[in-house]
């Protein structure tokens, strides 16, 4: 499973990381965590706001910090 | 770029509870009424408390001035007043408006007034972009992904400045400090001119034709489209994030506020009457552009810098000069340039800077010499 938490580098976007890290302990599966900062890769996912988590290519939260409920049910 | 919006990462949760998790779609109508019910609770309770601010500043004054003796009409005695007075009265509007705002703010997102700019002429885009930067949540750290989503999908460039220029300068926390410490004239006042000087900024920088000054790369990006589904957010999900706003904002803003109105509070207590008239009065006539030119390296948010500048007011300084560095100091700034300096060219930057500019000049201007 490859994640991607999309944000230049703010303070939600380092929660957001935390929390994406967290879930992913708990879940206890195998996924590649990728921190994106480049501001052109993250305009290419076509995201108006950060922090954003992108799973599997596909966009699942904007502009958050999403709850680790929220992410756990997005590595099912 | 500023306001609430600050250095940090100021974006409440957003609108978009994208794809909610079945255990959050949950409560239904019973939990409802329990949020409203628990909502109109706190509103009461709200009504309550601040009517009794007046008589409990004055009960706080006469009662400390017992026991230490000093003069409440003296200096520290209408400084502590003030600010006894001032601060519980600001933080408890502010509360009550930034959860209003987030109820209204949960029905926009970036993505959906993004569609709603895209492909519109430049007029009447530069008009909803600048009224949509009132509503839309917007914070800082989101400015360049913003201003690209915008400008890579049609959204004009002039269009997307008056939203960058609105989105700042026009909001919710300025309005209401604006509001509770100088009246609903002078907060009706700042909020439309806000809005005319991103409109016409914006739509000037659109008939500049300055397309070419973003970065090349800007160009390259194929924007992938997130799509944007309607918002299936139901009422307890609005409420939640209003207050949830309230304690992302509220919980940002409080110590800038408290600090502002310590510093307006001495400014009110200490300094004498009419000083501020010599070098902010209406005479001066190059005081608006020192306030623009000061006010652009500074930065500080709304919450900050109003307390400070009803107390300059108050001492003889011109409103249309006050207004000029309050908008200045707001919607101009040093870190926000840096930010856009990752995708725009420095004559882009500059033109920014010196348009809207000029529109704050232009507002200081006509408030001091037609008001």
């Amino acid at each position: 499973m490859e994640i991607k938490v999309l944000g230049p580098g703010c303070a939600k976007c380092h929660q957001t990381e935390d929390v994406v890290r967290e879930a992913v302990a708990d879940a206890g599966i195998a996924a590649d965590i990728e921190k994106v900062t480049d501001m052109m890769k993250i305009a290419g996912y076509g995201v108006l706001s950060t922090p954003a988590v992108v799973v599997n290519g596909e966009v699942k939260s904007l502009g958050k910090v999403p709850k680790k409920q929220e992410v756990l049910e997005w590595l099912k | 770029m500023n306001n609430a919006n600050n250095t940090a990462c100021c974006c409440p949760t957003d609108a978009t509870a994208t794809r909610t998790t079945p255990q959050m779609e949950e409560p239904t109508p019973p939990s409802l009424v329990k949020y409203v019910a628990g909502v109109v609770a706190l509103i009461a309770a709200w009504w309550l408390i601040y009517s009794q601010l007046q008589p409990f500043a004055g009960f706080f004054t006469r009662t400390l001035s017992r026991w230490t003796g000093f003069s409440p009409e003296g200096h520290l005695g209408s400084a502590v007043t003030f600010f006894v007075f001032e601060t519980p009265k600001v933080l408890m509007l502010l509360t009550l408006v930034v959860f209003g705002v987030g109820l209204v703010r949960s029905f926009f997102t970036p993505e959906r007034t993004r569609a709603i700019l895209a492909g519109k002429r430049e007029s009447i885009g530069n008009v909803l972009a600048a009224l949509l930067g009132i509503v839309t949540p917007f914070c800082s750290c989101s400015a360049v992904p913003l201003f690209l989503g915008f400008v890579t999908t049609g959204v004009p460039l002039g269009v997307t400045f008056s939203f960058l220029i609105s989105a700042p300068m026009v909001n919710e926390i300025a309005v209401v400090l604006l509001y509770g410490l100088f009246g609903w004239k002078i907060a009706a006042i700042y909020m439309s001119t806000g809005l005319v000087i991103a409109m016409v900024a914006g739509w000037v920088i659109g008939r500049l034709k300055m397309e070419r000054h973003l970065e090349e790369w800007v160009y390259q990006i194929q924007a992938g489209k997130v799509e944007v589904e309607a918002s299936t957010q139901d009422w307890v999900g609005r409420i939640r994030y209003g207050f949830e706003a309230v304690r992302d904002i509220v919980g940002k803003v409080w110590l800038y506020v408290v600090l502002g109105i310590a510093v307006g509070a001495g400014i009110h207590g200490y300094v004498p009457e009419g000083l501020m008239a010599s070098f902010m009065g209406k005479s001066a006539w190059w005081s608006v552009p020192a306030s623009v030119l000061i006010g652009i390296p500074m930065y500080s948010n709304a919450a900050g810098i109003i307390p400070i500048v009803q107390a300059l007011l108050e001492k003889g300084a011109a409103l249309g000069t006050v207004l000029a560095f309050m908008m200045s100091v707001i919607a101009l700034s040093l870190p926000e340039a840096i930010i856009l300096r990752k995708v725009l060219k420095p004559r882009l930057i500059a033109t920014f800077i010196g348009v809207v500019g000029a529109g704050i000049l232009l507002v200081g201007y006509i408030f001091n010499y037609f008001v």
